[in-house]
């Protein structure tokens, strides 16, 4: 039971509102630690079960290198940017008369649950597609309709583009049998003596897939509505403000 | 063949430009501290696997008291908002081209390794995604480098701006997967798995397919990952009571299982690669709290999703 200790430990990091890489390695110690513990440890057992979780902890850090790869893509977004990526992407979406932030994200959800569904996971991301493209062409299909943003709703945009890419890929690479969750199923199950196919598990995943797209398709649209309550009334105050000799 | 080491050498060298940078610049007051972060990361990709287990421990506690002492923001040099508007305007969309070289590349580059026999000898198959990824990112950059002509150092200068931006964040879904293992040497899931198993009724199916699919979702809250919590749960109440009791079918059940953790995944910050750094990348202003813009924009799509799935659950496989 000791060991729940570290789960305790994320817990109570969060609560207090700790940095979460203290946080990690303290329930990576904690768990250690209470593994180890016995009535009968004495410091010497204690310090050598530190030190032991401290290699674990350093072993999979440095096997999970990969985990921290993608950042190597900032030199190529940050040059793009440099010359103007962001405000080209607001500058067509904004020749797009029918566009709207619900509308926009709605076709980046798309294209990301389909894609991810194929097996094309690596086709978005956050510092790839969402920071670069989706979240200026979501900021400038508002903008082209309400003028400048507030901070509030700038913000609430740029959320949901986040958001988008998460549920599309999500609730779309389940349907791939190749992809690591299923293949995760399929290990789990053998070792408990039940033998399946990635596509029996994979079709399974269809049903939820379409909810999903279902359920955050109606939270796009109420997005809109949204943001044309919020916005849409001090536009056109503006404008008729305009009007008015 | 182009394998993950190489991909390492890359990403070494490229923590090393960050810290490099980070240390001749004088705007940031705290750019020893960014300095030594950019650094130590540098070190583990270069050398991480001659280090040893303990050494890289100890890199790892250095990385953490760093970030805990805090890191600064410098000052890059980038261009005004005036000259991004002339030049988006005067490059047009062709600016898109080389932003989608890096996802064209990784997809092709994963499909000639997997499917083709010169392409297998040229990028390693077991790690073509994300050797493709980098060959990706330094190909989208030779292009704009000889497109765009910007001054040498303005690559690295870019993403330093973008990387200051994420922070210490950069690392903490490396960290998580770290404590993952931790927490799995120790057997922490076959203890969640006894606690449920003790002290929740699952009488009737429906019970049961109920607490499988909370379960999946809080317990993947807590861990951050679908896949720490998969075991532990499927172990728990999934396997022995919703299919063995009352005779679910195991591939239905284990595939909205995972999905009905994937749920969770949309409601934690421990999910960090998903939910905290995209917050970052954005610039949100609520980037640090628990429940950021990024998760509560999701929070209203996972809840019905979860019930969905556990309607789903009882439905499709009994």
């Amino acid at each position: 039971m000791l060991v729940l200790l570290g789960i305790g430990v994320v817990i109570l990091g969060f609560v207090l509102r700790a940095n979460p890489l203290l946080v990690v390695m303290a329930a990576a110690l904690t768990t250690g630690l209470a593994a180890a513990w016995t009535p009968q440890a004495d410091l010497q057992a204690m310090t050598d079960a530190a030190l032991s979780t401290l290699s674990a902890f350093g072993r999979a850090f440095n096997d999970n290198r990969y985990v921290s790869l993608v950042w190597c893509v900032l030199l190529a977004i940050g040059l793009l940017e440099r010359a103007g990526l962001q405000e080209r992407a607001r500058a067509l979406i904004s020749t797009v008369k029918a566009a709207t932030v619900g509308r926009v994200l709605w076709v980046y959800l798309v294209t990301r649950q389909v894609s991810a569904a194929l097996g094309l996971t690596s086709l978005g991301g956050h510092p790839q597609m969402v920071r670069p493209l989706v979240a200026p062409m979501a900021e400038g299909a508002a903008e082209t309709r309400f003028g400048a943003l507030p901070d509030r709703e700038r913000y609430l945009v740029r959320a949901h583009a986040a958001a988008a890419d998460n549920i599309g890929l999500f609730f779309g690479e389940d349907i791939f049998i190749a992809i690591a969750s299923i293949l995760l199923i399929k290990g789990f199950l053998e070792q408990n003596g039940v033998t399946v196919e990635p596509l029996e598990v994979s079709v399974w995943a269809i049903p939820t897939a379409i909810a999903a797209l279902a359920i955050h398709s109606v939270r796009l649209a109420l997005l809109d509505v949204r943001l044309n309550r919020r916005l849409g009334a001090r536009t056109r105050a503006a404008n008729a403000a305009e009007a008015a000799p | 063949m182009i394998t993950l080491a190489h991909a390492y050498i890359v990403a070494g060298a490229f923590f090393a430009a960050m810290s490099l940078l980070s240390m001749q610049d004088r705007s940031n007051r705290r750019r020893i501290a960014n300095a030594l972060f950019w650094g130590m990361l540098a070190i583990s990709f270069l050398a991480g696997q001659s280090l040893g287990d303990l050494a890289n421990g100890v890199l790892a506690l250095g990385l953490v008291a760093v970030a805990t002492a805090g890191l600064g923001q410098g000052q890059a040099r980038t261009t005004s908002t005036e000259e991004r508007r002339e030049s988006a305007q005067r490059r047009g969309n062709a600016l898109f081209l080389p932003a989608l070289i890096i996802p064209a590349v990784a997809l092709g580059g994963t499909l000639i390794a997997k499917e083709t026999a010169w392409g297998r000898l040229l990028i390693d198959p077991a790690q073509a995604t994300l050797v493709s990824l980098i060959l990706g990112a330094l190909i989208a950059v030779l292009v704009a480098m000889i497109w765009l002509r910007p001054p040498v150092a303005a690559p690295f200068q870019e993403a330093r701006r973008l990387l200051d931006a994420v922070g210490w964040a950069a690392i903490l879904p490396q960290m998580l997967a770290s404590l993952g293992a931790v927490f799995l040497a120790a057997g922490v899931g076959g203890q969640v798995g006894r606690l449920f198993g003790e002290y929740i009724p699952l009488d009737t199916a429906t019970m049961a397919v109920a607490v499988y699919c909370v379960g999946m979702a809080l317990f993947t809250v807590v861990m951050g990952n679908a896949f720490a919590a998969f075991p532990v749960m499927t172990a728990a109440v999934g396997l022995p009571v919703v299919v063995n009791h009352f005779g679910g079918n195991p591939a239905t059940v284990c595939a909205i299982g995972m999905l009905a953790g994937f749920c969770g995944t949309l409601m934690t910050p421990m999910a960090a690669n998903f939910n905290v750094v995209p917050a970052n990348l954005l610039e949100l202003p609520d980037r640090k709290s628990a429940l950021n813009g990024v998760i509560r924009a999701q929070i209203p799509t996972a809840l019905p999703l979860l019930l969905v799935n556990i309607v789903l659950m009882r439905a499709l496989a009994f």
